[in-house]
Formats: C-alpha cells, sequence, structure tokens
C-alpha cells in the first residue's frame, strides 16, 4: 500500500483555484487565493491523498495552469 | 563560558578541554597559530562519519540536524559538492562573520575533513561581503586552500536558506527554490550536496583532530560540545560568546552582565520569546529554549515585547523573497495585524494575528514563513498579558502602547 | 465534387473563426481564475481546451478541403511557407502564418508538462497575435466576406476578444486582485 501526497510549488503557483475545486476535501483556500490545507501535513507535501481522492488530485496535477502540482508515492511505513 | 573570541586566549593545548575550543589559537589566528594552537591538520583517513555519530554534533545554523547523517547521506550517491554556509542572514547574529574572522582555518579543516569524508568533487565556502577578505587571506596561507572556491553572499535574511545557498552557488540567485528532494539527493548541478553552517564545520574540524568523544566533553548529554551564541538587546555588553550546550539562558545573560529581563527571544527573528519567569531553561535543540542559529535579544524591563514583535515581523515581511504567495501576501497582512495588536488593537485582532500565523506556516518554498509564524504564536504567548493590556488602552511595559 | 471542397472549405473556415474566438474567450476566462455560475475553474479549463481541439479539427478540414479544391490552388508548400501562394498570397499567406502559430500552440499545450511551463506559456502568448492574423485572414481572403451572415460573425467575433482582451488587461483581473492589491 503506497500512500499518496500532493506536493505544491509555491513559487510558482498563483491561487488560481482549480486544485481547490477538485480536492474540497482536502483544500480550502487563504484570502488571496491560495490553497490551504484542511489538515496540515509536515515536511514537504502541500497535504496526504487519501486514496479515495487519487484520481481528483491526478486530474488537478494535469489541470494545475502553472504546472505547480506534483504527486509523489511512497511505500507506507 | 569563557573564549570571548576579541581576546587572545592563552596557552595553546593541542586538545583544548571543556567550553572555549573555537577561538584557541587566538584573535584573527593565522595558519601558524592554528596548527601550533590545535596541531596538524586531521589526516583524512579516519572513520569521520562514525566519529561524528558518536559525538551527537548537531547543525548550528538552526535545524539542529545531525551532522553525520547529513553526511552519511550525501556520501551515497554521485560524487558531491559540499559548501560551507557563512552567509549569516539573520540580523542580530555575529557568530559566524566572527568565527570567520578569528578561526578561518578552522572552518577550512572542517570544510575540507568533510569533503574528503564524502568524496566531494567541488568544495565552496559562502559567505558574507564582510568575510570574503579573511577567509581569502586564510586559504592563500595554507597549501590545500586551492581546493576552496568563495562564493559572496548578498545581505539579505533568506540568502542562508539551503536551497538559497545552491542557488546562489550555481546560479548567482539567492533565492530559495522549490524543493521536492533533500539536496542530499539533488542539489548543485543535480548532484548530492551537502550544506553546512560555518560553526558546525569549525566543530566538524575539531571532532576530525580529535575525536567524537572528546567533543561530548563539553555540554550536556541533549546537547553536546559547545555552541556559539550573539546576545544583544538591552544588556550591558552583547557579543559572541562560545558556552557549551545545555548553558541556561539565564546563565548567558548573567555572562553578559544583564540585570533582571522582561523576556528573551531565543533564536533569533525566526525563534520564540522565553518569558522571564522561564530564562532558567537550558539551550538545547530538544528544549524549551531552542538556540536556532544561537541568537539571544535581551528585552529589558518597561520594554514592549510586542512592539519589538511588530518591529521585527515589518522587517521579516520586507524580507519575503515574494516567490510564493502565501509569503508575499500573508507576511505583510501578519505584519499588519500584530502593529494593530502592538498599538491599538480592535476587538478580534488577536485572533486574526492568530490564524494569519497559522495559516503561513509551512506554506512556501522555505522556511521563512514557518519562522515568523513562529516568532509571533510565541509572542502571543509570551506577552499574553500585555496583549490583554493594550486592548485596555494600556501596556505592562508602561504607559505607551 | 470541387462545389462541395470549396463549400465546405469556406464553411469550415468560417466555423473555425468562431471556435477560435470561443476559444480565446475561454483562455481569457481561464486566465482571470473565476468560475461561471455552474461552471467551475476546472471545467472551464477542459471547456477551453474541448473548443481549442475542436477549432484546430475544422482549421484541419479547412486546410484539407481547400488543398484537394482546384479553385484554391493550394499547394502543400503553402501550408508552412506564408505568401507564396497563387491565390491572393498576402491573404493566404496570413492563413499560412496563423495556421502554423495554431499548430505550434496546440501541440505545445498537448505536451505542457513535459516541456516545462515557460515554453509553453511563451508559446501560448502567440495566440494574441494569432487571432488577428487569422480573422483578418477570414475578411481578405474569405469569398464570403460581403455576405452579411459572415460580417456579422467576424463582427461579434471581433467584439468578443476586444472585451476580452480589454477585460485582460484590466486592473481588477484576477480573481483574487482586491485582496492581492490592498497590501502593495
Amino acid at each position: 500500500m503506497n500512500r499518496t501526497g500532493l506536493h505544491v510549488d509555491w513559487t510558482r503557483c498563483d491561487g488560481r483555484g482549480l486544485c481547490v475545486e477538485l480536492l474540497p476535501d482536502l483544500l480550502g483556500r487563504d484570502e488571496w487565493g491560495y490553497p490551504l490545507p484542511h489538515r496540515s501535513t509536515p515536511g514537504r507535501l502541500l497535504t496526504e491523498v487519501p486514496p479515495g481522492s487519487v484520481a481528483d488530485a491526478e486530474q488537478a496535477v494535469a489541470l494545475c495552469p502553472l504546472l505547480a502540482l506534483t504527486l509523489t508515492t511512497e511505500a507506507a511505513t | 563560558m569563557n573564549a570571548r573570541p576579541a581576546a587572545v586566549a592563552t596557552g595553546s593545548p593541542t586538545r583544548p578541554d571543556t567550553a572555549g575550543r573555537l577561538f584557541v589559537a587566538g584573535a584573527g589566528a593565522g595558519h601558524e597559530a592554528h596548527l601550533a594552537a590545535y596541531g596538524p591538520a586531521p589526516s583524512s583517513g579516519t572513520d569521520l562519519i562514525r566519529e561524528l555519530e558518536l559525538s551527537g554534533l548537531t547543525g548550528r545554523g538552526g535545524a539542529a540536524f545531525p551532522v553525520w547523517r547529513k553526511l552519511a547521506a550525501t556520501a551515497a550517491g554521485r560524487r558531491p559538492v559540499v559548501i560551507g554556509n557563512g552567509a549569516e542572514g539573520e540580523p542580530r547574529s555575529r557568530k559566524d562573520a566572527t568565527l570567520v574572522q578569528h578561526a578561518p582555518h578552522l572552518v577550512v579543516d572542517g570544510l575540507l575533513a568533510a569533503a574528503d569524508a564524502v568524496r566531494a568533487s567541488r568544495v565552496y565556502l559562502y559567505v558574507r561581503s564582510g568575510s570574503g577578505t579573511p577567509i581569502r587571506r586564510a586559504l592563500a596561507e595554507r597549501p590545500d586552500g586551492g581546493r576552496v572556491r568563495v562564493v559572496v553572499a548578498p545581505h539579505t535574511f533568506v540568502s542562508g536558506e539551503a536551497g538559497a545557498v545552491v542557488n546562489a552557488v550555481g546560479q548567482g540567485v539567492a533565492l530559495p527554490t522549490d524543493r521536492l528532494h533533500r539536496l542530499s539527493e539533488t542539489g548543485l548541478d543535480g548532484r548530492p550536496t551537502l550544506v553546512h553552517n560555518v560553526e558546525t564545520l569549525a566543530h566538524l574540524g575539531l571532532v576530525a583532530r580529535y575525536g567524537g568523544s572528546w567533543f561530548r566533553g563539553a555540554g550536556t548529554l541533549e546537547d553536546p560540545g559547545t555552541r556559539l551564541v550573539t546576545v544583544s538587546g538591552d544588556l550591558p555588553a552583547g557579543g559572541v560568546l562560545e558556552i557549551p550546550g545545555g548553558t541556561r539562558v539565564a546563565d548567558v545573560l548573567a555572562a553578559c552582565g544583564t540585570g533582571p529581563v522582561a523576556a528573551v527571544l531565543v533564536g533569533g527573528y525566526h525563534g520564540a520569546w522565553l518569558p522571564a519567569a522561564e530564562v532558567d531553561a537550558r539551550l538545547s535543540p530538544s528544549g524549551r529554549a531552542v538556540p536556532g542559529a544561537g541568537v539571544l535579544i535581551a528585552l529589558g524591563p518597561g520594554r514592549c515585547g510586542l512592539h519589538l514583535t511588530a518591529q521585527i515581523v515589518r522587517y521579516l515581511a520586507g524580507q519575503s523573497a515574494g516567490q510564493c504567495g502565501p509569503c508575499r501576501f500573508g507576511l505583510p497582512a501578519l505584519a499588519g495585524a500584530v502593529g494593530e495588536l502592538a498599538g491599538r488593537p480592535a476587538v478580534g485582532t488577536e485572533g486574526r494575528v492568530r490564524r494569519l500565523a497559522t495559516t503561513v506556516a509551512g506554506r512556501g518554498a522555505c522556511h521563512h514563513p514557518d519562522g515568523t509564524s513562529r516568532l509571533v504564536l510565541s509572542a502571543l504567548d509570551a506577552f499574553a498579558d500585555d496583549v490583554a493590556a493594550h486592548a485596555t488602552g494600556r501596556c505592562v511595559a508602561g504607559g505607551r502602547p | 465534387m470541387n462545389e462541395a471542397l470549396w463549400a465546405a472549405g469556406r464553411a469550415s473556415g468560417v466555423t473555425a473563426l468562431a471556435l477560435l474566438t470561443a476559444s480565446v474567450v475561454l483562455g481569457v476566462l481561464n486566465r482571470s481564475g473565476r468560475p461561471l455560475p455552474g461552471l467551475p475553474r476546472f471545467s472551464i479549463a477542459l471547456v477551453h481546451r474541448d473548443v481549442a481541439l475542436a477549432a484546430t479539427a475544422f482549421v484541419g478540414v479547412h486546410v484539407l478541403t481547400l488543398l484537394f479544391d482546384p479553385l484554391a490552388r493550394l499547394s502543400v508548400t503553402d501550408l508552412l511557407m506564408p505568401f507564396a501562394g497563387a491565390f491572393r498570397p498576402f491573404w493566404q499567406g496570413l492563413g499560412t502564418v496563423a495556421f502554423d502559430v495554431l499548430l505550434a500552440v496546440v501541440v505545445t499545450a498537448l505536451l505542457r508538462h513535459r516541456l516545462g511551463l515557460r515554453t509553453y506559456r511563451t508559446v501560448h502568448w502567440l495566440v494574441y497575435a494569432m487571432w488577428p492574423v487569422a480573422f483578418l485572414h477570414a475578411v481578405g481572403n474569405g469569398t464570403d466576406a460581403r455576405t452579411s451572415w459572415f460580417l456579422e460573425v467576424a463582427a461579434v467575433s471581433l467584439i468578443a476578444v476586444t472585451i476580452a482582451v480589454v477585460w485582460r488587461l484590466s486592473a481588477w483581473f484576477v480573481e483574487s486582485s482586491h485582496a492581492r492589491q490592498e497590501l502593495r
């Protein structure tokens, strides 16, 4: 079972909000429009992605207009 | 708590005991004085990584990561790059500049020992403009000095962040970059890259000479060895001190001749306020008083901690590189809200400060927003009474909010 | 047969102009970061993509039919090399320029994850130059240019793109611009 995470390159992110629409259970927005995870995740990830949301997260990665998102997988420890 | 670096130390033990290790060779020590004080440079044959693990040496740039682990991770892949980091972007810190000025050879010893241990292909020293001359002079004195290339860091707060260091050395742009992987995996030109603070390297140079158990001869189990601190603020005599790990904050202040304080900012502008009642806490990466890069700022009685915090946050907001939205917009907003808190707060100002500080944390390519958040949240804690007083138009520090 | 090709060539050309216009407007809307009622941002991105691909398909039909149409006297070189054609070379050349840029835009957009942001964005910016060129080609080369239905399509397209561009250049274009402006 692999754990999936969503990483955002903050130097690219412009807060367009597509990822927030696609992953409403994981992300909200701050007052400037940038994605704000509902639960903060330590390390380099914006948020962890539960198995049920992986397809939506892949969609978010594909559609991000700034190409700022990356999905990461690591073996669960 | 001896060895003020400006003072010339007497005697020249080849194995300095207890505290006072880094400046044994004296003020502005040249290579000869350095060798006389510490003995010949360590041979590269020893298993340095094992000795470092034994020593318990942690990074002195702020993150306090075990040094041996970073070396081991970097040594695992392609031939790496090693960078000594003396950018010292923290405006209240002087320790790195002092170290490079008075003990440059210890830094270079450590840098080259680390480079040999990981079989580095290239070695850099990244220092502020003021440190360029002493370090170049020191390198010119040494037979092995030609291995080190010197890069000058700009005077910005974020210039010393590890990613910015690699970016500055590689591209000449001292700005943090997005990193999905650790620098030990991929850094300068895609090579594994080891970035260590210059003080860390100086200690490393001594561990390479005298071994890991010697290093533990000073300090505590949790924080072995010595560390440099820069003390400033409302006290008679600030400056750079070398102290044993685990020293009480109160003892550091006493050594600077200070009386009672209202609070101490421990760890610099990205650190945390320690209220007067807790100044007996020991400096330790795992404790209540986390030294970070060793910056202590004393707040005298009758001074408003909220006011100073607001000033610092305004400075930090101005030092945002502006690359990441939450930092670029969040820090000025936070600075404004903290300024309000230090002046005439409205109903809900404290809540807004807390909310902004919580939301900016962890949302940037570097730790600039995280550190600023830590400072602000600690101020709300340490100056809770003052926050309440300001809300009623008074100030605990006396009158003027 | 030739009549059919000629008619198909003209019809697909006009349709392509309308779809390109829609795609430009959707792209600008997409860039603003604003959703429409009932159409979330990611849907706008997808519709923008689909309309652009449809426009490209119609441009393809337009080019292919005219390639086989003796009246148009179009050769394969004219598809890539502008201003070398036999029939109204200048106006046809504009069509060639727009066609080549469109191909570059579509290919870089589809491969943007591999090419990287910079290449993709730089080429995508060329759309602001491509659309007027395509528009001029349609008006100047089109044999229907005097008919009222064509003039209506052209006028609506021109107005739509002009409004989109003016909006794009306004200070409050981006969804969060009010919140972000306060702090400057």
